[in-house]
């Protein structure tokens, strides 16, 4: 295994053997201890001293299911914090089969070119393509790219955004269709990558070495035993295929947490129209695809792909997030508008999340009206154009509520926060406020217990519990991050015992280890004090992990609750 | 007393067809369980049950003017 060394500023690669310190990291553990060992927190995020970093999860490249996962980490533009966005598509393999543990973009480009770098089994070559690629969109730079090398080398770019570097911006990575549906989204890592001058990577991993594995056969049986535990739970093995991950709006807006209009209550009127069950039925009568996998060897299969009315193609991973933030959040109840918003951040290269928030913090501002969908794709595409207003919208949900003097903020850390009122799934809100990461859902996902009846029950409305919960959960998503599958997994990790001690036994068999359950904790609870250390030297403190006012101010109803978990109790979350 | 009901995911094929939800006249005390059995649940499948918005489960006993939602197990994020 082998890091790879890009120096943007003198144009030059270099290959460095793998640290002891590393050799048991992947995934988030590698890219945030890379980002914390070489990037100074004070940094700009987007100058010369920023990185970024690559990688592919310990499992990723071998026949694990779902372990596709890669992540991608620098200083956030957006938060300022430290940052690791996870993506599907088929990059993670790619780069495992590749032997390649990570890559580090460094330095910035003196001129205002931009370049494409190319990895491949002989190494890396940059290659200035600004006459062919500036201002283009991630379906088009994808298309040529796979025109000239091939549908089989995997595409990571940036569209218009990332090349503006605006803080929303995302990167792109090419699903098996070799379609721009799959994205490192939080965080602004996009603006980092345009910052570096580098419009698409290019993995081709032909006559790749493989991954190498010490014990095939206890591999096999570990990897074939968490397979069935997927397989055989209801949820990774039947309700994602089936629905997708929109087959949360229904049950979110049943239980009042479903945010709608900006935030101001749990239910939506319009749920039904923009439910996982709905888009499944469009999807089928278009001849679309229901289940799709993001990368190859994913048995749950959540993604899908949507067609328009006329049946042609649309957009791709079309998640509850996006459906959520152009549809509840922004009081729209057209799922064929809502589709083509996702396909436009797609194209643009913007994070949908923010993206959703920004579009309901502007209408809440009075830029134009809630449920307004053609004025929100207006919206979007100004982003793409660059015009003074799509800069603020691309800039996020904190830049757009400053600009136009709204204090009704649903941001922490500067990062919108999701498709989970806190006050309703207060366990999640928990989440938001701690998180290294700003307001992500993924990093301590406890919609889980609160709202699911995954991994037991904890009673969403009040706070008993929920610190607690939080805890764990982040605690045990930074060591899932680390190995390359995909979050889904845990859904079976919390149920089933046999599934956590497959995963350990993949990592032994392959790396020839002996972890066992307690390292995994271990693992997960270094990985956040290292990323806490950076985001305190980058002057973060305890006043950072605190919701907006208006949460613990406003009732939401239709439980008409408050965030009640007090300052006190937030910080309790680091008692580990 | 009357509860609205609303079916989800694979269990909305049991509502009457273009129904999104439907008003169902139960005896006083009835339970969840009973709105089960009338929507010929199968007895063995496992069920998230949220009445009024709220965690429940079949044997939460029901008041007129109740909204039920039952799940199949699902989930996503
Ligand atoms: S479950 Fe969905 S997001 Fe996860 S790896 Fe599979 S297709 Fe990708």
């Amino acid at each position: 295994m082998k890091i790879y060394r890009v120096n943007m500023t003198e144009g030059e690669v270099t290959t460095e053997d793998v640290k002891d310190a590393y050799a048991a990291l992947g995934g988030r553990g590698l890219t945030s201890q890379i980002v914390a060992d070489e990037v100074s927190p004070t940094c700009n995020p987007i100058g010369p001293k920023n990185k970024l970093v690559i990688a592919p999860g310990l499992l990723s490249g071998t026949m694990a299911p779902s372990s596709g996962r890669l992540s991608v980490g620098a200083k956030s533009p957006l938060t300022g914090t430290i940052k690791e966005s996870n993506a599907g598509g088929t990059a993670a393999q790619k780069l495992a089969k590749l032997g390649i543990k990570a890559i580090i973009i460094e330095g910035k480009p003196a001129d205002d070119k931009l370049y494409t770098m190319t990895v491949n089994k002989d190494g890396i070559q940059l290659e200035d393509v600004s006459d062919d690629l500036i201002g283009k969109g991630n379906y088009e730079v994808m298309e040529k790219i796979q025109a000239e090398l091939g549908e089989k080398v995997c595409v990571m770019s940036i569209g218009q955004a990332g090349e503006y570097r605006l803080e929303s911006a995302s990167i792109a990575v090419s699903d098996p269709e070799g379609r721009p549906t799959r994205h490192c989204g939080r965080g602004g890592t996009g603006a980092v990558m345009g910052a570096k001058g580098v419009k698409a990577i290019v993995i081709d991993d032909s006559d790749a070495p493989g991954v190498p594995i010490v014990d095939q056969d206890r591999f096999k049986e570990a990897s074939r035993a968490l397979a069935k535990s997927l397989l055989d739970h209801p949820v990774c093995g039947e309700g994602l295929p089936e629905y997708g991950t929109a087959i949360l709006i229904n049950i979110l807006n049943e239980s009042g947490g479903l945010p709608t209009e900006n935030f101001k209550t749990g239910r939506f009127e319009g749920a039904d129209e923009i439910s996982g069950e709905t888009i499944a039925d469009v999807i089928s009568d278009r001849g679309g695809q229901k289940t799709h996998s993001c990368h190859p060897g994913c048995v749950m299969r959540c993604s899908q792909i949507y067609n328009d009315k006329d049946g042609e193609y649309l957009t791709g991973g079309f998640e509850y997030e996006t459906v959520w933030g152009f549809g509840a959040n922004t009081k729209v109840d057209d799922i064929d508008a809502i589709a083509m918003m996702d396909r436009i951040c797609d194209d643009v290269g913007i994070d949908t999340i923010e993206m959703g928030v920004a579009v309901g913090v502007a209408m809440d501002a009075g830029v134009i009206e809630f449920g307004d969908a053609e004025g929100a794709i207006d919206l979007l595409e100004q982003v793409g154009e660059g015009t003074p207003l799509g800069r603020i919208i691309g800039s996020g949900a904190g830049f757009t509520a400053k600009a136009f003097g709204l204090d009704r903020v649903p941001v922490v850390k500067n990062q919108g926060i999701p498709a989970y009122d806190p006050r309703a799934v207060k366990g999640v809100g928990v989440t938001y406020a701690t998180s290294t990461m700003g307001a992500d859902h993924t990093a301590g996902y406890a919609v889980t217990s609160n709202i699911l009846s995954i991994g037991g029950e904890v009673d969403p409305l009040s706070k008993e519990g929920q610190v607690e919960l939080s805890q764990g959960l982040q605690i045990a998503t930074a060591a899932v991050d680390s190995t390359g599958l995909c979050i889904f997994a845990a859904f079976a990790i919390l149920d089933d015992e046999n599934a956590l001690p497959a995963v350990i036994d993949m990592l032994n068999a392959q790396y020839g280890l002996e972890l066992e359950a307690d390292d995994v904790t271990a693992l997960g609870k270094s990985i956040i004090k290292t990323e806490r250390e950076f985001n305190i030297e980058a002057g973060f403190t305890k006043a950072d992990d605190r919701l907006p006012d208006f949460f613990v101010d406003e009732e939401c109803p239709p439980h008409n609750v408050k965030f009640d978990i007090t300052d006190e109790e937030l910080d309790g979350l680091y008692n580990f | 007393m009357k509860v609205t009901v609303r079916l989800f995911a694979t269990l909305k094929d049991l509502l009457p067809k273009d129904r999104k939800k439907v008003l169902v006249e139960l005896a006083e005390g009835s339970t969840v369980n009973d709105v089960a059995e009338h929507f010929k649940i199968p007895q063995e499948e496992t069920l998230i049950i949220k009445v009024n918005g709220r965690s429940a489960d079949k044997s939460t006993v029901l008041k007129d003017g109740d909204r039920v939602g039952i799940f199949p197990p699902v989930g996503g994020g």
